[in-house]
């Protein structure tokens, strides 16, 4: 569909640019603003320069340390979760019933932990998990496997990963599904004469149309697992130890829990950067398969 | 002759193929169902668990694991409904979250109209700037969210938090609407002008219409993504605006854990996500791939 030309249309927008710069871009400069400078309390600030990011950038330091260990944990968190989410969330879709009531059954069902508040869902794995009253916990205890996500970091790690994907996978396969539905029957018959099999059939039509809708999945889950702070707080509070400290527990230990001003600042911004590359990456990716579909569609 | 035997080999072998084609079906089906049904038995067990705890009292929870109550008991519910400071968070969780919704679906309203349908001054930029920010870590405007709201002083009110979310939903929603309203054809706004319509005139009375199941699931996608938020909701607020989901870390720093509490505080947060998500169903893919499936 071709745009006009239009800079009046600026007007339309305007509403929406003042409201979100209003949130996101005077917080934004505060926090440049505390990034540069030091405190020792009593609101007396002095100007630091860029000590904060040197100190943040060198693994040697107590505060660059401790940031690239907080980094290589949510990323390798990530990295799991989209390794197990992805193949799942398609298998998932495929299994979807073709038609009747039981679609909509199990779309509810599925949708039903997306829904649930995120301190909520680590509420329900906390007690879920728990050996004493829980049943996950009990069942695995009395299997004689020594479980127990408070004290073993792996065992937390473990927790945290089984959560996150009840949790997400229903958003990968709903994603599947959708992609799924858009493909003509007629595909399916001409495979059947051509007596394709199962995983032919998957190759050469199933994934190719999902490819739109599975890159859409892959960011999302990439992005909201690189962000997490909710479910595990409440499950671990990212111990034991620093065992479970994903980048966001750890600002915001840094930030509100000892008010190192300066140092969350620094974390934040260079946080921040990581995830505006991403979503630039994502944009372009996305915005070229947009382009391409539709010179194919022309 | 010879042809019709041919024709008629064909037929048979085609004929077993097919039997054998849907014998296979079956059992995919079946492999189908089984995938199914374990996924979402994996699914549903947490929840059971917190429902048959919430409808237990806490002796019967401490003393032993059982698969249902015993003793059957709504009390942890009646307490929540009874005592006002538990209900009061629900009260003010649903006010920020509808503020936070009506306001993020009536910016966006226009913004996605212009979007889907000019061409102007930096709205590449502007459009991927907007996603940006729904993708901006929410403990990263923790701290700068506190000192602006506290310096405004609307710290520890509703609008605070309702402010603060639209961060993420009014991008969310301008993202959502731009997708359903791309999918209407440009002829209709040109039509309308030619009839002489005003634009307020024809935006409210033909287009609204028009992509009703557009706002209705970008109103839902608000609602959910406000509702399910902890971190900025926590932050800034203290007693008066505390939303429930905060209210029930309370049960834990309590002497004693009160586990039947909790889990009914827990169960009757679902409960709004249950409700509203058999409407909108059929949209929930395309709301979570931001209005782009």
């Amino acid at each position: 569909m071709t745009k006009t030309l239009n800079h009046k249309a600026w007007f339309l927008v305007l509403p929406v640019f003042a409201v979100v710069a209003f949130s996101a871009v005077l917080p934004l400069m505060t926090v440049v603003n505390y990034s540069v400078q030091d405190t020792f309390g009593n609101n007396q600030f002095f100007w630091n320069g860029v000590a904060w990011f040197q100190d943040l950038l060198d693994p040697s330091t107590e505060l660059g340390g401790r940031f690239f260990g907080a980094l290589w944990r949510t990323l390798l968190f990530s990295a799991i979760i989209l390794t197990i989410e992805i193949p799942l969330g398609i298998l998932v879709a495929l299994s979807m019933p073709r038609e009747g009531w039981r679609v909509a059954f199990c779309l509810v069902l599925m949708a039903l932990p997306l829904l649930i508040p995120w301190n909520v869902v680590g509420t329900i794995w906390q007690v879920f998990a728990r050996s004493d009253i829980g049943l996950l916990g009990w069942v695995v205890n009395h299997m004689g496997i020594d479980y127990n996500y408070t004290g073993h970091s792996l065992d937390a790690w473990i927790t945290i990963i089984v959560m996150d994907v009840w949790h997400w996978t229903s958003l990968v396969a709903l994603l599947c599904y959708a992609g799924l539905k858009s493909i003509p029957d007629a595909y399916y018959q001409a495979a059947r004469i051509d007596g394709a099999s199962r995983w032919a059939v998957f190759r050469t039509i199933q994934l190719p149309k999902m490819r739109r809708v599975l890159l859409i999945a892959v960011l999302l889950r990439f992005m909201d697992s690189f962000m997490i702070y909710t479910e595990p707080f409440v499950l671990t509070g990212g111990g034991p130890g620093n065992a479970t400290t994903f980048l966001s527990i750890d600002l915001v230990k840094l930030a509100l829990g000892q008010f190192d001003l300066g140092k969350a600042a620094a974390m934040s911004l260079v946080y921040n950067l990581i995830i505006l590359v991403i979503c630039w990456i994502f944009y372009t990716v996305m915005t070229n398969v947009d382009a391409d579909r539709e010179r194919r569609e022309a | 002759m010879t042809e019709s035997i041919v024709i008629d080999r064909s037929n048979t072998s085609e004929l077993r193929a097919d039997a054998a084609n849907r014998a296979a079906y079956r059992q995919r089906i079946n492999g189908k169902a089984v995938v199914m049904t374990v996924y979402l038995v994996f699914l549903m067990l947490p929840i059971y668990w917190l429902v048959n705890m919430s409808l237990k009292t806490n002796m019967e929870i401490t003393s032993g694991l059982t698969l249902w109550p015993r003793q059957l008991t709504f009390g942890n519910y009646i307490k929540i409904f009874t005592d006002q400071s538990w209900y009061s968070g629900y009260i003010n969780s649903l006010t920020y979250v509808i503020i936070n919704t009506l306001l993020s679906i009536s910016f966006a309203l226009p913004a996605a109209y212009a979007f889907s349908r000019y061409r102007f001054l930096g709205d590449k930029h502007l459009f991927f700037w907007l996603l940006t920010n729904r993708m901006a870590p929410p403990a990263v405007f923790a701290l700068p969210f506190f000192n602006l709201y506290s310096a405004i002083g609307l710290f520890d009110t509703p609008w605070a938090v309702a402010l603060a979310h639209c961060l993420f939903n009014i991008p969310l929603a301008v993202w959502i609407l731009e997708g359903f309203m791309s999918g209407v054809p440009r002829e209709i706004d040109e039509t309308a002008a030619i009839d002489g319509y005003s634009f307020p005139h024809f935006f409210i009375k033909i287009f609204m219409p028009l992509i009703a199941s557009g706002i209705g699931v970008a109103a839902f996608f608000c609602f959910m993504f406000s509702w399910v938020e902890l971190l900025l909701a926590r932050t800034l607020t203290t007693v008066n605006a505390k939303p429930i989901a905060a209210t029930m870390t309370r049960t834990v720093s309590a002497a004693g854990m009160d586990w039947g509490l909790l889990a009914a505080a827990g169960v009757l947060t679902i409960v709004p996500g249950a409700l509203v998500i058999w409407f909108v169903r059929n949209y929930i893919a395309k709301g979570f791939a931001l209005g782009r499936v």
